[in-house]
């Protein structure tokens, strides 16, 4: 099964899990997994229209998904998936 | 008001990276451990700052780091509790780019850094009107 990875400003939503597994092929289909088994996280995961919301990155292992085939991306049983704030900011 | 422990000498770690990379802004995450009377940080984890362009006014870390940071805290049994950074030649004040990429849950440690002087440290969290509160730092 495939393995996601929940930052921990997003675990509120999980009740504090971390690590969710999802036999789903595609990486869409595993968001939308995510967001069923927690419902309260979805509003942060995907778009009314059911696209990933633009304030998050989602990494397959070491590659952004928008390089592979954007949210039609394959995983697999071996797949490590990564969901990503961004983390930026400045005095000015 | 909030209250965050941090270690003296992780305290320390994080500004003396404000001073190294005056006058850019430094950047970093916080491990700890959070508990029912608030959180205690254990470990401050200097990072690159990514930003493209002036970094004398903006940070940014890589995803890969992000995710670094997010397997660190669970192989070691810590949680990552904040992210820091430096503000050269400005107060230790939360600024509107740093409300905008702000997280709900994380402690925010802020440097005002003048090039070999710390002017002070100070640390700020996210309410639920999504605008940032000071918390009282407490050096353990």
């Amino acid at each position: 099964m495939a393995k996601i990875i929940i930052p921990t400003p997003l675990r509120k939503f999980t009740n504090g899990q971390a690590i969710f597994t999802s036999e789903a092929t595609t990486i869409k289909a595993v968001l939308v997994d995510l967001g069923e088994q927690h419902v309260s996280l979805n509003p942060h995961l995907l778009q009314s229209d059911g696209s990933i919301q633009p304030f998050i990155k989602i990494f397959l292992g070491e590659n952004d998904i928008n390089t592979l085939k954007n949210e039609l991306t394959e995983v697999n049983d071996s797949s490590e998936i990564s969901i990503i704030p961004a983390i930026a900011g400045g005095s000015n | 008001m909030h209250e965050v422990t941090i270690l003296k000498t992780e305290l320390e770690k994080l500004e003396q990276h404000a001073i190294r990379d005056f006058p850019n802004e430094c950047c970093g995450f916080l491990f700890g451990t959070a508990h029912q009377n608030g959180k205690t940080i254990t470990s401050a984890f200097a990072v690159k700052n990514n930003k493209e362009g002036d970094q004398r006014r903006r940070f940014e870390i890589h995803p890969l780091d992000y995710i670094k940071a997010e397997k660190k805290a669970l192989e070691e049994n810590l949680e990552l509790l904040g992210i820091y950074h430096s503000h050269p030649l400005h107060p230790a004040i939360p600024s509107s780019h740093d409300l905008k990429s702000a997280q709900a849950s994380f402690s925010y440690f802020i440097t005002s850094v003048n090039e070999k002087t710390i002017n002070n440290t100070s640390s700020w969290i996210l309410n639920q009107q999504q605008e940032f509160e000071e918390e009282k730092i407490i050096l353990k």
